[in-house]
Formats: structure tokens, C-alpha cells, sequence
């Protein structure tokens, strides 16, 4: 009894039967969950579940149909974000809301500003800051000018902004997916540490790992709907990816061993200058074979996006040579490469990958618009045959959507994601090139995405995986080569690699040392 | 951007199909309208009476044959400055320079009517025209260069280089091409022969049917073909464009010179139907105009024309409002303006109308200072 009443008690937010509608779509009903104080507690769902949505109501950006919040247990209105921020809830967001030209200190001052007389008083603001960044363990410099900060302290600085303004409940939208491995350690360290100083934090997230490691007590919410709450130590990952998914996912990819058969790309002392024309990739030479998929691993940063792009023809080289099929490649024409038998899952799918405002019918299309039979040699578009092929691409991928015609910015991440793999793995391929091909997807379609790279290997293709997470690597690859500084330390067989000496390599250390 | 969804016919039903039509009209159709409203109550203020001032406007636009003729030869050039400027819009180019265009094709087609000599009429006419389009696509040649290899903002070089060609056709018309019959002094090429001249159809200038032409064959190219297919992608996405092998510099000049081409064809056409010769001060806004036209236009081809109807019948009634209810002509120009005014600030006229944010349909720019 006495247990009971201490838990009333310390509850930061209580949210209760809260319903939002949206037209068409219920995209909360009547959900629950209480957030106690100095916890961590994690809403995990797949993407569209309805965990951003929550997030918005309880921040005031959108109004509930029905339901109620308590903080601190009394009844609360929240109208609006200043609400929410009166009542003490801060929120940092995915995409962060700092201006890049303006100072650490001039950020978290921002809309709330400290004045002497009519001017800023920004040593006031400074010495405060500094105040809590102490107060709380989170090191920044005040004067650094953000976009020269890495993500990872960009990110510690919107948590400032938010307990700069006295929030002592924090909502972390996906915190984790603009974040290298080691930067989402610091981060729990962290968040750790925020609730041995009485904040109470949301975690938005559909990672399972990071669930296990930080959090206290699990939500899980499917379509809309809380389907149970948990604590990470009465579960495991399956049973985490199960309660979300609704039906037992594979987490461990299947597959058989490789049957690596003739080089199918051959890279030769690669050099690669970035814009401001420093050397990035300095003398990479490796191969790949027909069956094989060859992961490269490293810290973002080291190179690996310039020697993709430099593979893709996105990137033009300093020196070297690369070879597909045995024939020497041009840079900078990804035409001659989609001619020749290379797919390529670009890193940002919303850059590079699609046209968001283009159907799906067009986007299909994107690197073969002019080839028959989308076009006739009169440069003449056949949109039945566009129409008819994205129909059957849309089957056979299981591409969530109400048709071709919908716009690709409608649909969700791993539809989208979907869309690009319809396009490139349909096509005729002797090497795949596949970056960061399951960033921000939820469970279900990083499933779905790896089973599909492990297809394309068994059907004789030569398959690079580049990832930032190191479980991604390690699952897919058969080989793995390590970049660091923009060469590559090694290649060893996935067989015999382990996280932990894959880390080490990663941040610098001489495999010869080993 | 409506065009694309005409793809998926199957999918489509009548309903939604109008309903995604309104949705794009919608804005246009009350920027309009409160334009005039805001003109009726400029009217009323300085003490004329509003619905005399447009029953006057609309009967000299559009009050007999020989109005809405009127009203036609008027909307005729704007078409095709509607189309130069839509056009570029949707390679994400904001061509600001097709009055510059539109005034070298003018001149250009003004010099091939008086001097080439001894072709039939119909050659004579069609030569001209290419011409006069030709000149508009060399000069919008330079900004597409200079945005596609040096990535100079087409809105900058574009501006500077109308300056360029109002003093350059003034030189020329004033100088070494100046009119010398009968002792005149005005700053004039010569009249062109009656060979070069665009003929009427009754009352219906035969250049407003090349107008209509040049419209379905711009739709055309950016719908059907895979040219058009890599104009659009330019536009929405320049990286995913490089990704998918197409020549993204390429593009932006080709762009640069089919819209100069369509400007050039409006100076043309109003030199060879209307003018009859280049004269400085004939052919003042009329590129301008065409910025407006392709913003009220919703940057569709099909949109150019009724936007650029209304604007040209707005041009051809001015002078009947003046006569008849006494108001200074300029209201239309006042109008016009407040019709840019709230098309371009959208979100105005549809938190009026409470219309639902349209996804895809406004025009994207490449921002300053890009690749």
C-alpha cells in the first residue's frame, strides 16, 4: 500500500486516456503512461506509431481531442509550447532548432534573451550557462560558433537550451539517429546523469539496444495504441521487437556462408581531395567479388562518404583507378555506371535518393527514365510502361502506399527506403553499392532491407555496405575493411571480427600492434 | 504539378480529380478577386464609382468582337513572357531577365522584316519570328552559362542584364539602325514590310493561336519527354539529378535558352502583329508582366493563358475606363500589382479561403549562394 501511494507521488507527468485525431487517421487513441521522476523512461514504436504525435500534444504543438496531462499531479492546460515550458518540459527535437551562425551562447539565450537596457547581455548569459553546464556535467564552450560544433555537441547544446529555461522533464525525439556510436555513449552518459539530478526524461527511440542500456521502464505503441509497458529487465530485444512489431521479428540475419566468385570491382590506389582540397582518402586500394558483401566500417568523417561517392560518380578523384567488371570507370558519370551494372542506395535518401515532390511511378524511374521502354529514341516518356513497371515494383517490394500516384514525400522512411531499393535492385547489377541503407527505419524494414541485400549477394552480386552502426556491419558483411583517417587499416574476414576490436581500430589503433 | 497526377488515370476519380483542381485554382481565383475588391475600394475613396469603373473595363475588354480582339492582341505577348518565365521556374530558374529577352527579340525580328526582302509573305513572317526568338535564346544564353559554371544567381545576372539590353536596343534604334524616312527624329528602326507582318483572323490576331501553340508544346516537352522529365528534376532536386546521371549544367543553360527562346517569340510577336516596327517604350513590362502571369498562372502552362487574358484584358479595357467612368487608367496597373501582391503571398489569401496547404504545387527556387 504504502509502495503504491510513494509512486503516486512521484510522478513528473501523467498522461491519461489521451485521443488525438487527425482526419483519417486516429493517430493516438486513448493512450496512458506515467513518467516518474528522475527516470528514463523510453516510448519505443515503429515509425507512424504515433510517438512523435504524443510527444507534440504533451508539448502543446498540437491539441488533444480527449484526455488529460497531470504534472506533478495536479490537472494541467497546455495551450501551446510556452505552456509546456512554463510547466517545465523541454524538448529536443530530431532535427535541431539552432541557428548556425549564432553562438553556443547566443542559441540558448535565443527567445529568451538577457538585456541590459536595450542591449544583450551576453556575459551575463555566458557566466549563467556555464553555471548549468557545470551544474549538470555538460561541457560547451559558450562562444564556439555552432556549425562548427559535431552533431554530437550540437545536440548537448538544445539539451542546455532546454534546462537553460528550467525544464526538468525532457523529451528526447529520437536523440540517437544523427549520432555516431560513440557520441550516443556520451549521450546516455548524459542522460544518467540528468536523472541523478532530478530530470525526468522521455525517450523516443525504435532502437531496441539503446532501450536495454539506459532506460528504466519501456512504453511500446503500435499504431496509435500503448500495447504494454515493460522494464528492460523483465525483457530482452526479441521480446522488445516483438511487442512493437506485433509478430516475432528476426533480429539476427540469415545467412549462408558466401561463395565469393571473380572480382567484380577493383579500386587502385585511390586518392580523393574533399572542397576545401585536403587529401580524404589517401591511396585506398581494395576489391570486391561477385557474392561477396564487404563492409566498410569507421567513425563518420574518415573518409568513407567522399570514396562512395567517388564509386558512385558522384565525386570526382585526385588519382587512381577504379574498375568495374574489368573495365576502367570515368568519374563523376553515375550514368555509365547505371549503365554498367552498378546500384547505389545513397546515403541521404531525401538528397540524392528521390524527388520527395515526384510519384512513385517517377521516382522508379529516377536513372532510367530515358531507356526503353520508359522512352522512346524520340526522347517521347511511355508513362504506361513508367506506370505499369512502378505498379509491379510497388508489389513486389511491398511498398506501403495507396498507389503510384502518391507523391514519395508522403510515405514513411522505410516505404521510402523501399521505393530506392524497388529501383536499384530491379535493375540488372553486378556491384551494389548500399550506404547507410537502413538509417532511421524501424525494425520491420531493416528486416525486410537486409534480407534483400543478402538476396542480391546470393544472386552473384558484389555488395558494399557502408554503416554507422558497427551490429550492421558485422550481421551483413563477409568481409570487413576498417577506414580510419581515410585509408583503410584492414580487411579481416567478418568471421573472426568482434565489436569491441572493430572499435578500437576505428578510433586509430595499428592492427599490426595487435 | 497537376499534370503529373493526370498519369494515374485509373486511380483518379472525377471527384477527386476536380477537387485537386480547385485546390490549385483556388488561390489564383481569390487573389483575383480581392485585387478588386481592394481596386473597387480605391476607386470609391477617390471618389468614382467602383461597379461603373469595371462595368467599363469589362466592356472594353471583352464588350464586343472588336474588344475582346483587342483584349487578345494584348494578352498575346504576355503568353509568351507567362510561358519564358514558367518555364524556367520549373528548372528551378527565376528568369527575371525576359524583358531583356523579349526586347532583343523585338528588335532582331523589327530588323529581319524591314531587311530581308523579296520572301513570301508566310516565310517571310515565320523567318522573322525565329529570329526575333533566336536573339532572346542567345541573350538568355549568358546568365544560364554563367549559373551553370561559375553558379552565379540567375536573379542578379538576369536583372543586370536587362539594364544591358534596354541601352544596347536603345543605341541601336537611336543609332546605326534609326529610321531616317521623312525626316523623322524619333528613336525607330524602320516600318517592316507588309511580307513580315502577322495577319488577323477577323477580329482574332493570328499570334494569339501561335500563343496557344507555343503553350501545348511547352506543356508538352516538360510533360511528355524525357527532357521535360530532367528540367523537372533540375528543379525539384539538382542532387538527385546528378545521382541519376543527368547533365545538370546542361540542363540549366538549355533551360535558360528555351525560356529566352518563348521571350524572344513575345517581342517577335508584338513587333510583327502589333507595333510594326521596334520603338523603344512599345514594349516596357511586358516581360515583367509575364513574371506575374506565371505566378497567378500556378507556373502550368495552361495556367499562362487565362492569367495572361485577364492581364491583357485588363490592359485593353484601361483606356474605355478612362473614357467612360473617368478613372485614371493606372488602376489597372494598381490591380495588377495587388494580384502579385497576393499570389506571392498565398498564405494570406488562403488562410481567407481556409484552403487545405497544397503539397507540391508552389514553385521551388534554388536558394542564393548554391551549387
Amino acid at each position: 500500500m504504502t509502495e503504491k501511494i510513494q509512486k503516486e507521488e512521484n510522478l513528473a507527468l501523467e498522461v491519461r486516456h489521451v485521443t488525438k485525431r487527425f482526419p483519417g487517421v486516429i493517430a493516438n487513441d486513448d493512450v496512458s503512461f506515467s513518467l516518474k521522476k528522475g527516470e528514463i523512461h523510453a516510448l519505443l514504436g515503429e515509425n507512424g506509431a504515433g510517438k512523435s504525435t504524443l510527444m507534440n500534444v504533451v508539448y502543446g504543438l498540437y491539441a488533444q481531442d480527449e484526455g488529460e496531462f497531470l504534472i506533478d499531479n495536479k490537472v494541467v492546460e497546455i495551450n501551446g509550447p510556452s505552456d509546456a515550458i512554463n510547466y517545465g518540459i523541454g524538448m529536443v527535437h530530431q532535427h535541431f532548432m539552432l541557428v548556425p551562425v549564432f553562438t553556443v551562447a547566443e542559441n540558448m539565450i535565443l527567445g529568451s534573451e538577457v538585456t541590459k537596457g536595450t542591449s544583450l547581455d551576453l556575459r551575463r548569459a555566458k557566466k549563467e550557462i556555464l553555471e548549468i553546464s557545470e551544474a549538470y556535467g555538460l561541457k560547451v564552450d559558450p562562444d564556439a560558433l555552432v556549425e562548427n560544433l559535431p552533431v554530437g555537441v550540437q545536440q548537448r547544446v538544445e539539451i542546455l537550451k532546454a534546462l537553460y529555461r528550467n525544464a526538468n522533464i525532457l523529451v528526447l525525439d529520437e536523440p540517437t539517429a544523427v549520432l555516431t556510436p560513440q557520441e550516443a555513449e556520451d549521450l546516455f552518459d548524459v542522460m544518467r546523469e540528468l536523472t541523478q539530478k532530478g530530470v525526468s526524461i522521455i525517450f523516443i527511440t525504435h532502437k531496441l539496444k539503446e532501450i536495454l542500456n539506459v532506460a528504466d521502464r519501456v512504453t511500446v505503441m503500435r499504431r496509435g495504441k500503448v500495447v504494454g509497458h515493460t522494464k528492460p529487465s523483465e525483457t530482452d530485444a526479441q521480446g522488445l521487437a516483438t511487442m512493437m512489431v506485433g509478430r516475432d521479428v528476426l533480429l539476427q540475419v540469415e545467412k549462408t556462408p558466401a561463395k565469393p566468385k571473380e572480382v567484380v570491382l577493383e579500386v587502385n590506389h585511390l586518392k580523393i581531395n574533399d572542397e576545401r582540397d585536403i587529401e580524404v582518402v589517401k591511396n585506398v586500394s581494395f576489391n570486391v567479388r561477385a557474392g561477396e558483401i564487404l563492409g566498410i566500417a569507421g567513425i563518420q568523417g574518415n573518409g568513407q562518404t567522399e570514396l562512395i561517392e567517388a564509386l558512385t560518380g558522384l565525386r570526382d578523384a585526385k588519382s587512381g583507378e577504379i574498375h568495374l567488371s574489368g573495365e576502367i570507370i570515368p568519374f563523376e558519370k553515375p550514368r555509365y555506371l547505371v549503365e554498367h551494372g552498378m546500384g547505389h542506395v545513397p546515403e541521404d535518401r531525401h538528397k540524392h535518393g528521390l524527388v520527395l515532390a515526384y510519384n512513385l511511378a517517377d521516382n522508379t524511374v529516377l536513372n532510367t527514365y530515358y531507356q526503353k521502354p520508359f522512352a522512346s529514341k524520340m526522347m517521347v516518356r511511355n508513362d504506361q510502361a513508367v506506370l505499369s513497371n512502378a505498379i509491379e515494383l510497388i508489389k513486389r517490394f511491398d511498398v506501403r502506399s495507396p498507389g503510384a500516384h502518391v507523391a514519395a514525400g508522403t510515405l514513411s522512411g522505410g516505404n521510402q527506403q523501399k521505393v530506392i531499393v524497388a529501383r536499384e535492385f530491379s535493375r540488372p547489377l553486378k556491384v551494389l553499392i548500399a550506404n547507410q541503407p537502413t538509417r532511421g527505419l524501424d525494425v520491420g524494414s531493416i528486416e525486410y532491407i537486409h534480407k534483400e541485400i543478402i538476396k542480391m549477394r546470393d544472386d552473384g552480386v558484389g555488395v558494399i555496405v557502408i554503416s554507422a552502426e558497427l551490429d550492421e556491419i558485422l550481421s551483413l558483411s563477409d568481409r570487413i575493411a576498417i577506414m580510419f583517417r581515410g585509408e583503410i587499416v584492414t580487411i579481416i574476414d567478418a568471421e573472426s571480427a568482434t565489436r569491441e576490436q572493430l572499435g578500437l581500430w576505428m578510433a586509430g589503433a595499428n592492427p599490426e600492434m595487435a | 504539378m497537376d499534370d503529373q497526377q493526370n498519369s494515374d488515370k485509373n486511380n483518379t476519380s472525377a471527384k477527386d480529380r476536380l477537387s485537386a483542381l480547385w485546390q490549385v485554382v483556388s488561390v489564383p481565383v481569390a487573389a483575383v478577386l480581392l485585387a478588386l475588391l481592394i481596386g473597387a475600394v480605391i476607386l470609391a475613396v477617390s471618389g468614382a464609382n467602383p461597379i461603373e469603373a469595371y462595368a467599363a473595363l469589362l466592356e472594353g475588354s471583352f464588350g464586343s468582337m472588336a474588344a475582346f480582339g483587342r483584349t487578345l492582341s494584348k494578352a498575346t505577348p504576355l503568353i509568351f513572357s507567362g510561358l519564358a518565365v514558367a518555364f524556367a521556374f520549373k528548372a528551378g530558374l527565376f528568369n527575371i531577365g525576359a524583358q531583356g529577352q523579349l526586347l532583343f527579340g523585338a528588335l532582331a525580328s523589327a530588323v529581319a522584316g524591314f531587311a530581308i526582302t523579296g520572301l513570301p509573305p508566310f516565310l517571310h513572317t515565320t523567318l522573322s519570328l525565329l529570329i526575333g526568338a533566336t536573339a532572346g535564346a542567345l541573350f538568355a544564353y549568358i546568365p544560364g552559362a554563367l549559373k551553370a559554371y561559375t553558379g552565379a544567381h540567375e536573379v542578379i545576372t538576369t536583372i543586370m542584364l536587362n539594364y544591358v539590353a534596354i541601352n544596347i536596343t536603345d543605341y541601336i534604334t537611336d543609332g546605326p539602325l534609326k529610321d531616317t524616312a521623312n525626316g523623322n527624329i524619333v528613336a525607330r528602326t524602320p516600318e517592316i514590310l507588309d511580307s513580315a507582318k502577322i495577319p488577323y483572323l477577323g477580329e482574332i490576331p493570328a499570334g494569339f493561336l501561335l500563343a496557344i501553340l507555343a503553350v501545348v508544346v511547352v506543356w508538352w516537352i516538360l510533360q511528355r519527354t524525357t527532357l521535360g522529365y530532367e528540367i523537372r528534376t533540375v528543379g525539384l532536386s539538382p542532387h538527385a539529378a546528378k545521382y541519376a546521371g543527368m547533365r545538370v549544367p546542361f540542363t540549366i543553360i538549355l533551360t535558360m535558352v528555351i525560356s529566352g527562346f518563348l521571350a524572344g517569340m513575345g517581342g517577335a510577336v508584338e513587333t510583327l502583329g502589333i507595333v510594326g516596327r521596334y520603338q523603344p517604350g512599345f514594349n516596357v513590362g511586358l516581360g515583367f508582366d509575364g513574371i506575374t502571369i506565371a505566378l497567378l498562372g500556378k507556373t502550368s502552362p495552361f495556367g499562362i493563358i487565362p492569367a495572361a487574358i485577364l492581364i491583357g484584358a485588363m490592359k485593353a479595357g484601361a483606356s474605355t475606363m478612362q473614357f467612360e467612368a473617368g478613372v485614371a487608367k493606372e488602376i489597372t496597373d494598381v490591380i495588377q500589382a495587388l494580384i502579385l501582391f497576393f499570389v506571392t503571398a498565398d498564405m494570406i489569401v488562403r488562410k481567407l479561403i481556409r484552403s487545405k496547404t497544397e503539397n507540391g504545387t508552389g514553385v521551388t527556387l534554388s536558394g542564393w549562394g548554391q551549387e
